[in-house]
């Protein structure tokens, strides 16, 4: 039994709206894989709960009439990974969210609920960042979308007001088209185990293949939320595809990055990696579009 | 909890429907053993980690103990015992862990099984890597992994009608040194 003071069960995205503005102190649940373990750990007993869980409406991977891609708030993280839109058009998200805990895990979890924890070593985050996604969010009032940065306002807090879910994950055209991307996640361990830093890295390239027209890097674990680098990126876009250009792009993440001490990690240590991984993703990435770094 | 709050959930169990009026506080790992008496569902870490408590839900393994019991409404569950054949006999993979030495004390064989099986029945033959991952959320503190893994590898080789190469998977040779990349996710060229 889990130490939990009462569950309403949503009905529609509506209901759950209403649930909440009516529970004001209720928490809600999606897949659950933090909510009740975080019950477990005490950390969120006796509290009310509003399950959304059921809402099937809120569930799949679509291309709405603005060509964006629509991934629904409940998908999981193993349908995204097996989706044939994500694979063909944003294959680096399916691979992100398949290093998430372990299979079982990656059942249940939602990309709605890795993002709306608001932690910064969410898989999926940093990809999410990278490639600009929009949030859309329902309240009573309607619909609204807002960035993904902008979603983010602190360590372990995000943009839903009262009576607000999050229902769907955007990723417009301009974002994804011709685009290639690279997720790189560091852990002890390969599986079971939460990022110690993880980078993940985009690229459109120029016809050619030999300029970067392009390049997107948002990092996980790098700062408090999840954090694109804008110092990197601005040196980077417009410059020849060379090693040198490489080299100097991973050492510039280190301007904007702000890694903190914590047990799974030192600071020195995190920056070290973040320029290593900006490298190798980046050189992934060229390859994945079609181009070679020399 | 001041009043206590219940709910009827109607599912399929082990391919015969059922229903039953639950706590709302239960979680699927306590309902299938409460309940039903499905103790082939363990009690392991109870957070989603350890793989003891898995369960097939609509064809994908989960984590029983952290799924709300009320959401089985309307899906097709699967615990050990449903592998069973009609005179209890055994499926393909116990045989094989049986076979193989893949079971010591035997807490983590039904989620190990389970998770099997769903590998086993997408019909798809994996590489030693792919199946480690799909493996990989269930934690064994006896048999060190190997025996499980030539369990599945062998049944999986069976399924597909390599009884020869099933033969040939030995006790040593189960995975090239060579494949053993430290560090694995941090290497682009190797697929994580």
């Amino acid at each position: 039994m889990y130490d939990i003071k009462a569950l309403y069960e949503a009905t529609s995205v509506q209901d759950a709206c209403r649930l909440l503005t009516e529970h004001p102190e209720a928490q809600v649940i999606a897949g659950g894989s933090d909510v009740l373990v975080q019950v477990r750990e005490g950390k969120r007993a006796g509290k009310e709960l509003v399950s959304i869980y059921m809402l099937d409406e809120m569930r799949g991977v679509s291309i709405d009439d603005k060509e964006n891609i629509r991934i629904g708030s409940l998908t999981s993280f193993s349908n995204i990974t097996k989706n044939p839109i994500i694979q063909e058009k944003i294959g680096v998200l399916g691979e992100a969210v398949n290093m998430i805990g372990g299979p079982q895990v990656r059942a249940i979890g939602t990309i709605g609920g890795n993002t709306c924890n608001g932690v910064t070593s969410a898989d999926s985050a940093s990809t999410l960042h990278a490639w600009e996604a929009i949030i859309e969010i329902t309240g009573p009032d309607g619909v609204r979308c807002t960035p993904i940065k902008d979603f983010y306002i602190k360590a372990g807090t995000v943009d839903l007001r009262l009576g607000e879910i999050q229902t769907a994950i955007l990723i417009p055209k301009e974002s994804y088209d011709n685009c290639f991307g690279h997720y790189i996640k560091y852990g002890k361990r390969n599986a079971l185990e939460i990022a110690n830093i993880g980078c993940s890295v985009n690229v459109r390239l120029s016809d050619d293949k030999k300029k970067f027209d392009r390049v997107r890097i948002a990092y996980g674990v790098a700062g408090p939320v999840p954090m694109r680098v804008p110092t990197a990126e601005e040196f980077i876009n417009g410059k020849a595809v060379n090693k040198k250009n490489v080299e100097q792009f991973a050492s510039l993440v280190l301007k904007d990055i702000n890694p903190r001490d914590s047990w799974r990690g030192g600071k020195a240590f995190r920056q070290h990696m973040a320029v290593e991984m900006a490298k190798r993703a980046l050189i992934e990435s060229v390859k994945k579009a079609g181009g070679e770094v020399k | 909890m001041s009043e206590r709050q219940y709910k009827t959930v109607h599912f399929t169990l082990n391919g015969k429907p059922v229903e039953k009026n639950v706590d709302v506080r239960a979680s699927l790992t306590d309902m299938l053993r409460n309940d039903y008496r499905m103790t082939s569902v363990k009690k392991g870490c109870e957070v989603g980690e350890c793989g003891a408590c898995t369960v097939i839900i609509n064809g994908e393994a989960f984590d029983s103990c952290i799924y709300l019991a009320v959401w089985a409404e309307g899906k097709e569950i699967t615990t050990l015992e449903g592998l069973l054949g009609p005179n209890g006999e055994l499926s393909d993979i116990q045989q094989a862990f049986i076979d193989e030495t893949a079971i010591q004390c035997g807490f983590c064989s039904p989620g190990f099984i389970l998770s099997a099986w769903e590998i086993l029945n997408t019909g798809k033959e994996y590489t030693d890597e792919e199946l480690r991952k799909l493996l990989s959320g269930h934690l064994c503190r006896c048999t060190g992994y190997e025996n499980i893994f030539r369990a599945v590898k062998k049944t999986m080789l069976r399924r597909l009608g390599k009884e020869a190469e099933a033969e040939k998977v030995d006790k040593q040779g189960i995975v090239d040194k060579k494949e053993r990349v430290p560090f694995a996710s941090l290497d682009p060229t190797v697929q994580a």
